[in-house]
């Protein structure tokens, strides 16, 4: 068989998934109305933790500042509204094409650093974007965050409402459409060779891919899907602040993906699900002992699941079928 | 004579301050096997490495089918037709036994099927991931990676060091296969110096990062005075 036909074929979808992708899309609507917004923020959280996935979990790519492409496409939609178009889904495709191309910029310096520089890199353009954001204040609205966002109805048809039926539908709609591009992604014989790179790049380079190349290309995919999370998150809740940019949303992102598995996508929405949904319900009692919590989960998550709790999930299924 | 494959002329390199190679020159034809034995730490992995660009090139030059590619990045050598086998083997732990043999393919006269047939133990354990593998299936598999890039010459840098009696003998019996049915190119570093004569046309030896001999390798074989003084014990004549 052809590599590439050969690769095609181990990335069949199974039941598993299809009975995931229907409760996601069914259960917040019929058992959860009252949390429709929460349950779109999820999804956005979900589609912006697949981005860093991405490039974490496949490339080995780490960034502390991955926010600064959730932020770029969050403001690039919201100014786009506040100026007067505010159709969503161009909004969306505008903030796509804007934060690829900023990733693109980026990915040059990305590409040469490992470790401790990139931490420091990405961290260092995430500080950088958020000075820009309060700097630039006749643009973004400075720290009060971006007025008038006004977002047209979804298709011409769907108003966003404040119970957020449209909110949720057109934020599950857009995750499931780009997972399964990312998914496709991965599983292409691009994927398979950011695997190869992340565990070995000299050998990489020894059977002759261009590195380099790779780890750019998936670094700008990487930032489009970021872009389009910001820009979900600014067409959904009409507003845009700079700690769309900061270091706080990076450091979030980085724990849900490290929570939920690095590398298998679906621990990127686990992770996102976990994180807003009990970050939604502690603090509506404790909203002080909030990091507490998730500081003590995060710690026992990294000590005694290693890959997250899907890859713990996972083992546990593999152990269970053996005995 | 028809134009080598691949020369080195007067070539000089090593890591960082320090030359390893110090004005080494040999060309290897199409087709032909070539031997490169030595002690330890007389730079032969150097020397492999040096072909793939991995050092720090000084001087000389380094031809391939009439180009100078000194200068050429390492992944584009690749891409030329030059297959390096690593000692470390460097399988990629997280991937499958067959990911591992498609991930860098490129298309050509060897594919999956073939390389099986070739290594059917790798059949065996296709499921397997590269870090549930022996030190012989990885050496197996780390040669049929590189032989799905199709490549035109095959560096083969100690395949059987570290292997088990049984298993030198499996992979020994492949690799003759292979270079007897594909005609290919190829380097074989050796500490087993009767095992690459056997399997070379022609044989360099170094000694501290200088071409010291040179023979055809039925020659070399049994010229034991040589092998003696460069190579020291090894030879079982």
């Amino acid at each position: 068989m052809e590599p590439k036909s050969w690769i095609r074929a181990r990335a069949r979808i199974s039941p598993y998934e299809i009975v995931f992708w229907i409760a996601a899309a069914v259960i917040p609507f019929v058992f959860f109305e009252h949390y429709l917004s929460l349950a779109a923020s999820v999804a956005v959280a979900a589609l912006f933790c697949i981005s860093l996935d991405l490039i974490l979990g496949y490339a080995g790519i780490i960034s502390l500042g991955h926010a600064a492409f959730f932020g770029i496409g969050a403001y690039t939609a919201g100014i786009l509204s506040a100026r007067g178009w505010g159709e969503p889904i161009s909004g969306l495709a505008l903030a796509a094409a804007v934060s690829a191309l900023a990733g693109y910029i980026v990915s040059f310096m990305i590409v040469r650093v490992q470790h401790l520089a990139l931490l420091m890199i990405t961290l260092g353009l995430s500080f950088l974007m958020t000075e820009l954001a309060i700097t630039f204040d006749q643009f973004t609205g400075g720290s009060d965050g971006l007025q008038g966002i006004d977002t047209w109805k979804l298709l011409g048809i769907w108003k966003f409402s404040l119970w957020g039926h449209t909110a949720y539908a057109y934020a599950i709609s857009v995750l499931f459409i780009l997972f399964l591009l990312a998914r496709r992604i991965v599983h292409s014989p691009f994927g398979l060779t950011l695997e190869a790179i992340r565990e070995n790049p000299v050998r990489t380079t020894a059977l002759g891919a261009p590195n380099r190349g790779h780890l750019q290309k998936i670094f700008v995919i990487s930032a489009a899907f970021a872009g389009v999370a910001g820009a979900l998150l600014a067409q959904v809740s009409e507003t845009v602040s700079p700690e769309a940019l900061g270091f706080q949303r990076s450091a979030e992102i980085a724990v849900m993906l490290i929570l939920g598995g690095t590398g298998r996508l679906y621990g990127a929405i686990l992770g996102a699900i976990i994180f807003m949904v009990a970050r939604d319900q502690i603090s509506g009692f404790y909203l002080q002992y909030w990091y507490f919590w998730i500081g003590l989960i995060l710690i026992f998550v990294v000590l005694f699941m290693p890959r997250g709790i899907l890859g713990g999930l996972e083992r546990l299924a593999r152990i269970g079928r053996r005995s | 004579m028809a134009e080598p494959l691949l020369e080195f002329r007067d070539v000089r390199a090593g890591y960082g301050d320090s030359v390893v190679l110090d004005g080494v020159s040999f060309s290897v034809a199409e087709g032909a096997g070539m031997a490169l034995l030595g002690r330890n730490g007389v730079g032969k992995s150097t020397l492999i490495q040096t072909i793939m660009g991995f050092t720090q090139f000084l001087s000389g030059t380094i031809v391939w089918r009439g180009r100078e590619i000194q200068t050429v990045k390492p992944h584009l050598r690749a891409r030329l037709g030059i297959g390096w086998v690593p000692q470390e083997r460097d399988i990629f732990r997280s991937l499958t036994v067959e990911e591992n043999l498609v991930v860098v393919a490129r298309s050509g006269a060897w594919d999956v099927a073939r390389v099986y047939d070739l290594f059917p133990r790798l059949k065996e354990r296709r499921e397997n991931k590269g870090n549930q593998l022996s030190g012989g299936e990885q050496q197996m598999l780390a040669i049929g990676r590189t032989l799905m890039t199709n490549p035109t010459m095959l560096l083969l840098d100690e395949p059987l060091e570290g292997l088990a009696p049984i298993i030198v003998e499996e992979l020994g019996e492949s690799i003759r296969k292979m270079v007897r049915e594909a005609g290919m190119t190829l380097m074989l570093v050796e500490q087993h110096a009767e095992v690459a004569l056997e399997m070379t046309d022609s044989a360099i030896i170094l000694e501290r990062g200088r071409i010291v001999h040179e023979a055809p390798s039925q020659e070399l074989v049994n010229d034991q005075a040589t092998l003696d003084r460069y190579i020291g014990l090894n030879i079982s004549a």
